[in-house]
């Protein structure tokens, strides 16, 4: 049973809380390929998104069991990994073995979604979830335009470390679209008190884009309530941004228009899909989400440029803090990210644009675990 | 995920969150409140099929039984809507259309044209269309085509509960008058609808399926027919792209013909005759317009230019179902 | 409420500018410049006059092919009506809609019509939208002989009676529609009976004199105003033209038209009447005579002046957003 222990599978992840399935689009590598963690293995696409999927284990491809165009549940076996000595016989028994035992998990009738829970914070009703129970808490801060689902790629990882949570900012996603005036301070009280409500004393805060900025404001109004600051290409470092992307996703109406809009966000614009347009324009055309949605950007940019620095605010923050970037983002600059206070780490993510938590997932979730292990 | 509703609760969400925003909507139709006058509950039936229970409660006079006049209370809220209402009127069968049409074609939809641009009539007819409940000839037609051929009238088909509340809301917000046609065989389907108010814009196309070797155009029911065809076609190794135009008036020609682009090839599933319909209007459309892209016939899939039968057998043969859609997928598919 | 001399001149000023306007028309285009379809309403001046006249611009009407007389009884532009019956860019309907479709709803004159009954279930929504708004307003269907046998006014009639609208409709009975004879075609005596089958009060009056015309209306119009809903006004006169322009009337007497213009000319015994009895003197009538006589040259010589509407007019105003 050596051998057994050394053969690693490879299985259908779970993208986020209301993924129940995937479809394999087709392998990226052939058998005998060694891999490391984070390597590209192949592209899968749910009904939120397609993406690539990445080795979550370091070893070799043994063998493929999935085909180009399975649709298979989470879990589900997709490949093993195994050192070169294990025998092929060895390997298949694993296999016939796993396939005995796999049981899919239960989609109840009427019930496959994620549970979202709702709070009243301030008179603002809120949407969030819950991901993981044991552990110090995580904050995950979504950016403009953003919700709950963009932490998809990362909030299982952390899940195995700490309680995720995740929320609708006001004007968001499922949350109530009233912004008041919309400024960072308004959204990271609406954070705090959202920390209030569910009852969260201090918290790791991960913030992408304008929820960094939002992270750094609830660290600079509450020091006693943050860990530790992760933040992914964060608004409020310095002057530039991307405007007319702004102004262009707030007034985009159709597909035609949003699509090259949202591929300003990546680096690989094929990771921009039907499914995640839709999903978009579903959200922009509720009633309330082009005001609110509006107000956060004229509080936050003017032109092309952002109005308030945080950086001062940033150095005066007690806690550990990593910044995280991607090369090629093309929505508030790289650049901001030098210059900062050397107990500031940062990390740059070669290949990936302003969604680095999505374009290089495994790699920014190792920084966020890692920061939450460190900084417990 | 959001919660999930039938279609009908979709539209009764629809009318009640646009009912509840703006005082200048009200509703009208045969038994909409289903009780007027009786010896019994004044909203005892709530719509024929109850779709509009317990919109009475909440809004009182501004939801009305009508006599079974079609012609007067259809141009009552054509009248009313040039005079600051925002009416949805329910026309309960598309088939009654006979008996009203003068006031939606001649006066509704041409009110803005004739007064040289002054006119503003934001009325919306909601009827319901479609075969598959034994109802025969005069109970189960799909004459959407026929309001699609009148200039000035907007003509509205959702295939799901979000389509229809979407639309809905866009409907009764919209300044021109709109026909929103319910396919009654739709009513029970379930599906996610957030409970906020929003709207779908008139004339963007739905990409209900993306795929590479067909494209399929699909309305209303045969949505769902065309996407059971598409699942068995996919095993056979063809891949479908199905799109729900929406609307037939505007239609959204760049996603049907972008498609094409990349397909070559085209499947139309229309419920309506083949005469002058949807089906024939799309392929006419594509054959000007996307010729050099197609490397096949279009192929309509409809029902025979025929009434709709009474019998079960009939009218099952009658209704295009996803065998048909799959044999024309493979038709167009395998042509060389 | 007694008609105050200013009144009474208004009301004198309007019957004479559809007057002269129609018999302007007539001559207009029996010279060829006019296109397509003209029916003229000449001869029916005090229905219009004295319906109108109890009406304010918050009240709507809806009119029929033979429109001009309500069209100028409630107060729509003449210039512009003249110069949309030569299909001007200038016309009240840019040119796009012609004698048959004249509208214009700032005076609420929600338009003649081409169809024949398309405008009684129009004021049923009209008056609908006044009652739920608590406007206070009235709309009235003015419809004729012919119509008065379509199931669009039956139905509508009886939608306004179980709504209890604020609507009234005027059955304009000139004795022929098209080319048939109300005594042939309608099936009663008086019009105004039909009005007991729909649960509303209906009364005739003699639509040559004015004054029968504006108190009847002046009692339905206190009554849908104080939410006693519709009454069915039969107004019975005689048209001085032809269904149409070029129709030869050979379906008339020899000398009924001649009869009518010299025995039952409305504006005539209006006159006749004010001036003996309500102390306005025929200088004054006849200052205004001399004032509509201009306002129609001019507005004949400005409609003959204006643009032709423009090519890219053709595909305007279809919808509002397509």
């Amino acid at each position: 049973m050596m051998a057994q222990e050394k053969i690693v599978p490879i299985t259908m992840p779970k993208w986020g809380l209301s993924m129940t399935e995937g479809k394999v689009v087709g392998w990226l590598i052939d058998e005998g390929r060694e891999l490391k963690p984070g390597d590209p293995v192949m592209d899968i696409e749910t009904e939120k998104i397609a993406n690539t999927f990445e080795a979550l284990d370091a070893g070799t491809l043994r063998r493929k069991i999935a085909t180009a165009d399975d649709v298979l549940p989470i879990g589900a076996l997709l490949g093993v990994m195994a050192p070169a000595g294990v025998s092929d016989a060895d390997v298949d028994a694993f296999v016939t073995e796993f396939q005995a035992s796999y049981v899919p998990p239960a989609v109840e009738e009427g019930d496959t979604g994620p549970i979202y829970h709702w709070v009243e914070v301030a008179g603002t009703r809120l949407r969030h979830a819950r991901a993981g129970d044991a552990g110090p808490a995580v904050v995950l801060i979504h950016g403009f335009g953003g919700d709950c689902d963009n932490w998809l790629f990362n909030q299982d990882a952390l899940a195995a470390h700490a309680q995720v949570h995740t929320l609708d900012l006001p004007g968001h996603g499922q949350s109530a679209k009233a912004v008041g005036d919309g400024s960072v301070a308004t959204l990271a009280r609406a954070v705090l008190g959202f920390m209030d409500a569910v009852g969260i004393a201090s918290a790791h805060l991960v913030g992408h884009s304008l929820g960094g900025a939002i992270a750094i404001q609830c660290a600079a109004m509450a020091p006693e309530r943050v860990k530790s600051l992760s933040l992914i290409a964060p608004a409020g470092l310095g002057v530039d941004i991307n405007g007319d992307y702004l102004r262009g996703f707030i007034s985009a109406e159709s597909r035609r228009d949003l699509k090259p809009l949202l591929q300003q966000l990546v680096a690989n614009p094929d990771l921009v899909n039907r499914q995640m347009i839709d999903d978009m324009l579903k959200f922009k055309r509720l009633d309330g989400v082009t005001d609110a949605l509006t107000t956060v950007a004229s509080a936050m940019v003017d032109g092309n440029a952002q109005k308030a620095t945080l950086r001062d605010a940033l150095g005066n923050v007690g806690c550990p803090v990593q910044i995280i970037w991607g090369v090629a983002d093309r929505i508030i600059p790289i650049a901001q990210a030098d210059g900062l206070p050397p107990s500031v780490e940062v990390h740059k993510i070669d290949g990936a644009g302003h969604l680095p938590h999505l374009e290089a997932a495994s790699v920014v979730n190792a920084l966020l675990v890692a920061m939450v292990e460190r900084a417990r | 995920m959001a919660r999930k509703i039938l279609f009908q609760q979709a539209i009764n969400e629809a009318l009640d969150q646009e009912m509840a925003r703006d005082s200048s909507v009200i509703v009208m139709g045969e038994d909409v409140v289903g009780g007027t006058g009786g010896n019994g509950e004044m909203d005892a039936w709530g719509g024929v099929l109850g779709v509009t229970k317990g919109l009475y409660g909440k809004y009182g006079d501004r939801i009305m039984d009508t006599p079974i006049s079609e012609s007067a209370f259809v141009g009552a809220a054509i009248g009313a809507a040039t005079c600051g209402l925002r009416p949805v009127c329910e026309l309960m069968f598309i088939d009654f259309l006979g008996v009203c049409f003068d006031q939606i074609y001649n006066q509704a939809a041409k009110f803005r044209y004739m007064f040289g641009g002054k006119a503003k009539t934001p009325v919306v007819i909601r009827t319901m269309i479609g075969a598959g409940f034994r109802a025969a000839a005069q109970h189960s037609q799909c004459l959407y085509p026929i309001f699609t051929h009148i200039p000035g009238l907007k003509v509205v088909i959702p295939s799901s509960p979000y389509e229809a509340k979407g639309l809905l809301i866009q409907a009764i917000r919209d300044d021109d008058p709109v026909i929103f046609c319910e396919h009654k065989a739709l009513y029970a389907m379930e599906g996610e609808v957030p409970d906020e108010s929003y709207t779908i814009p008139f004339g963007e196309a739905n990409i209900v399926r993306e795929g590479s070797d067909v494209t399929i155009v699909a309305l209303a029911r045969m949505v769902g027919f065309a996407q059971k065809a598409a699942a068995t076609l996919a095993k056979e190794g063809i891949s479908c792209e199905i799109i729900d135009p929406r609307t037939t008036s505007p239609l959204d020609e760049d996603t049907i013909l972008e498609s094409v682009e990349n397909t070559g090839r085209l499947v139309i599933v229309d419920e309506a005759s083949p005469r002058c319909g949807m089906a024939a209007d799309i392929a006419a459309m594509v054959a000007q317009k996307g010729f050099a892209s197609l490397q096949a016939p279009i192929a309509m899939v409809t029902p025979p230019h025929t009434p709709v039968p009474f019998s079960g057998v009939l009218e099952d043969l009658y209704i295009p179902g996803p065998a048909r859609i799959e044999a024309a997928v493979r038709n167009v598919a395998e042509y060389a | 409420m007694a008609l105050s001399r200013e009144d009474l001149l208004e009301a004198y000023r309007r019957m004479k500018t559809i007057r002269e306007f129609e018999e302007r028309v007539h001559v207009e285009f029996a010279k060829g410049g006019i296109p397509g379809f003209v029916h003229l309403y000449a001869g029916e001046e005090a229905s219009a006059a004295g319906v109108c006249m109890n009406l304010t611009d918050d009240d709507k009407i809806a009119s029929t092919h033979r429109g001009h007389g309500h069209c100028i009884g409630k107060g729509v532009d003449v210039h512009g009506m003249m110069a949309e019956i030569y299909g001007k860019r200038t016309g009240t309907c840019r040119g796009k809609g012609g004698s048959m479709h004249i509208a214009d709803l700032d005076t609420g004159m929600l338009g003649a019509n081409g169809i024949v009954g398309g405008g009684p279930p129009l004021v049923c929504g009209a008056a609908l939208a006044a009652k739920i708004k608590g406007t206070g307003g009235v709309a009235v269907a003015f419809f004729g002989d012919g119509a008065s046998n379509q199931g669009t006014t039956f139905e509508s009639m009886n939608l306004a009676s179980v709504w209890k609208l604020p609507a009234i409709f005027v059955a304009e009975n000139n004795g022929y529609a098209e080319a048939t004879a109300a005594k042939f075609s309608v099936s009663c005596e008086d019009i105004s009976t039909r009005a007991a089958g729909f649960g509303m009060p209906g009364v005739t009056v003699d639509g040559h004199d004015f004054f029968a015309v504006y108190d009847a209306m002046r009692e339905a119009v206190e009554r849908a105003r104080g939410g006693g809903g519709p009454t069915l006004v039969e107004v019975k006169l005689d048209r001085f033209f032809g269904h149409f322009e070029g129709d030869n009337q050979n379906y008339r007497a020899p000398d009924e038209v001649k009869h009518v213009r010299e025995q039952k000319d409305c504006i005539r015994r209006f006159a006749r009447r004010v001036t003996s009895e309500h102390d306005i003197a025929e200088q004054e009538l006849a200052a205004i005579d001399d004032e509509v006589a201009k306002l129609i040259d001019d507005a004949v010589a400005q409609a003959l002046a204006a643009p032709d509407p423009l090519p890219a007019d053709l595909t305007t105003d279809v919808y509002i957003k397509y």
